[in-house]
């Protein structure tokens, strides 16, 4: 009752009409950046963090704002992928194995408005898990003292490779540049100058959005300057969609489907180190074991192989905001940009945030559902206007991009040294990913170091510089065991899991994190 | 090798962190563990995996040739030379040049990539600062 009262009260927050406007721009904004190949859900919101910020926005309409396009580009995604085989970002991978072969068959339409509601499906569901399980949570977390909260951070960055990490050591390397930049400026806790060098650009630290907007936007462009790739996406492919509606006989099969993929997904979702691209991989071999297990159909245009993947990642995109929202651990590199958001508005995430900010999380919970149905509607009647996004030649994509990178950065910093640092994170970027080493444990570490740092240092001060105490509690002791096997696992059946995903990946490149 | 060499340079980063670290001043406010702990076990573990990648590198990364290598570095630099005259001779004007540039490398016929730069930087300028109201930089001409 306690949390329908709450909801309602969000309602209230979400229904003004600035709110609806800036849900309806971030939904459609969100489908575009989803659609097109190059612009993923986290490069996305990193471009429009800095702007939300210049104009002004307070916390929740930016929020509203920047979730309405995490949500909008986990449906936008799919759109390349069923068309073009394609994938517009990296969840939807899985959504071109059967996607397109239904194009192929002239059932583009059919393909599109069926994961449509797949992914309607999974929001919708994973919205209401978030509401259920949101709270749940937080009544764990305020049980958390610091050295609980330290070892909660440990297990973020151990786990945040994920299961399908292919070399663990570059995750933890990613992680600790990550924290040794957070450490630049002012220390915290006594003032202590770090790192500055008599800087004086660096006593505060190196801006965060600045890292993010450079290591995410920028260097996606210059991946597509090496590769000389200026064509449009739908360079010589068919783009018919031909019939909308799937028969009725068609969607009522994918039921169990979507129930399936959405439960798989929230779950993927809800883990630390996981995310929407493990989600919707999940969902559909799951499916596949489920229905298909000698690969009849699968893979040659079964609508099923559509709704599942979908259903999982978008299902998995609201299940990552249980643990950004109510611990204020993010579990992929989207949260963990949104978690940027509420860092840079001076709003500590974490269990705090439910009881000292209520109109924020309420409010934001309520244009999740409200964005929904918005979605809905965009990506079914509409969707024939996004796939003519998909005939702008990249060439004229990307300077767009990057130049309203720049905007953003310079609208908040005015501060040319700011910009030619994130120039430097943008070739920092692209050199790391051609290591492949992954750019999400350094935002983590960056966005997180510092929080890190002062509750171990909070630990110590209690037990008077015992170190024993991070291992005190049966909860920190809990906490560490998963971090370890977190870590620990993926170098043991990591690299099978990864080898099974790149198989099904499409040759081109498309944008990091999810 | 590209691993290996890459180990090196997180080995040199690694040590060069970890001096930065013990020359920390301590301030008249102290805690139990001061400033420089928590950077000391960073530059560990930057170190530690550094190592990892030089006794056990990955397969070979595909490096572009050296002409795309440069393209890469000519664009570094025509932003970074963008940032640094954006206060000189304002927004409008600066970015009609990165913008044209950027398109051109990107493959659109020089005429193209200087009508894609107009209109972008029109455009943005427009959408930015007439409608939403985001101040941009200033040149001498006021735009």
């Amino acid at each position: 009752m306690e949390i329908l009262n709450a909801l309602g009260d969000g309602f209230a927050i979400a229904l003004t009409l600035e709110n609806l406007l800036l849900a309806f721009i971030g939904c459609f904004l969100g489908t575009l950046m989803g659609a097109l190949p190059g612009l993923g859900p986290a490069n996305g919101v990193a471009i429009l963090i800095p702007i939300a910020f210049s104009l002004g926005l307070g916390p929740t309409p930016s929020l509203i704002l920047l979730t309405s396009v995490y949500y909008g580009a986990m449906y936008g995604g799919r759109i390349s992928s069923i068309l073009l085989n394609i994938p517009g970002d990296e969840p939807a991978m899985m959504t071109c194995i059967d996607g397109y072969p239904m194009a192929r068959q002239g059932r583009a339409g059919e393909a599109l408005t069926l994961s449509g509601i797949a992914s309607f499906v999974g929001s919708l569901f994973a919205t209401i898990g978030l509401v259920m399980l949101a709270p749940q949570l937080v009544k764990i977390a305020l049980l958390f003292g610091p050295a609980e909260y330290f070892v909660l951070f440990t297990l973020a960055f151990a786990t945040l490779g994920g299961i399908s990490s292919t070399n663990q050591a570059k995750s933890a390397f990613a992680a600790a540049l990550g924290l040794a930049i957070a450490m630049i400026g002012s220390d915290s806790q006594t003032g202590s100058e770090r790192f500055t060098f008599g800087h004086i650009h660096l006593y505060d630290g190196i801006d965060f959005l600045v890292a993010i907007v450079g290591l995410f936007a920028l260097s996606e462009v210059f991946i597509f300057l090496e590769h000389h790739r200026g064509g449009s996406a739908a360079r010589g492919g068919t783009m018919t969609i031909g019939r909308l509606l799937p028969s009725w006989a068609t969607i009522r099969s994918c039921i169990p489907t979507m129930t399936r993929g959405t439960g798989i997904g929230f779950i993927a979702g809800v883990l630390p180190g996981a995310g929407a691209s493990l989600g919707s991989f999940l969902a559909y071999s799951m499916e596949k074991l489920a229905v298909d297990r000698d690969g009849k159909t699968f893979g040659k245009g079964d609508p099923r192989g559509v709704a599942a993947p979908e259903s999982g990642n978008n299902a998995a995109a609201g299940g990552a905001l249980v643990p950004m929202l109510a611990l204020g651990v993010p579990g992929s590199g989207t949260t963990a940009v949104l978690l940027a958001v509420l860092l840079s508005l001076n709003i500590t995430p974490g269990p705090l945030l439910f009881t000292r900010n209520p109109d924020i999380v309420w409010g934001l919970i309520a244009a999740l559902f409200i964005a929904n149905f918005m979605l809905l509607a965009l990506n079914i009647p509409m969707v024939g206007l996004f796939t003519r996004v998909l005939l702008v030649p990249t060439r004229i994509l990307m300077p767009v991009v990057a130049m309203i990178s720049f905007v953003g950065i310079y609208g908040i910093t005015s501060s040319t040294f700011d910009v030619m640092l994130m120039v430097g994170f943008g070739l920092l970027g692209w050199a790391l990913r051609k290591l492949d080493v992954p750019m999400v444990p350094i935002i983590l570490g960056i966005l997180l170091g510092n929080e890190m740092e002062v509750n171990l240092r909070r630990a110590l001060q209690i037990s008077d510089g015992d170190w024993s105490i991070l291992f005190g509690s049966p909860l920190a002791i809990v906490l560490w065991i998963i971090a370890i096997t977190g870590f620990v696992l993926p170098i043991v059946m990591g690299r099978r899991l990864k080898k099974r995903i790149e198989a099904n990946r499409p040759p081109e490149e498309t944008a990091e994190g999810d | 090798m590209s691993d290996r060499i890459f180990g090196a340079v997180g080995l040199l980063l690694a040590a060069f962190y970890i001096w930065a670290a013990s020359i920390i001043p301590d301030s008249f406010m102290i805690d139990v563990i001061g400033p420089r702990t928590f950077p000391y076990i960073v530059g560990a573990i930057v170190a530690i995996c550094s190592l990892v990648f030089i006794l056990r590198p990955d397969a070979e990364p595909a490096w572009p040739g050296m002409q795309a290598f440069a393209e890469i570095l000519f664009a570094a630099a025509a932003l970074m030379l963008y940032a640094w005259v954006l206060p000189e001779i304002g927004f409008v004007i600066s970015t009609v040049f990165a913008t044209a540039y950027l398109t051109w490398r990107l493959g659109s016929p020089p005429l193209g990539s200087v009508i894609t730069g107009v209109l972008t930087s029109g455009g943005i300028y427009l959408v930015f600062h007439t409608i939403l109201g985001l101040s941009l930089a200033r040149g001498p001409f006021g735009f």
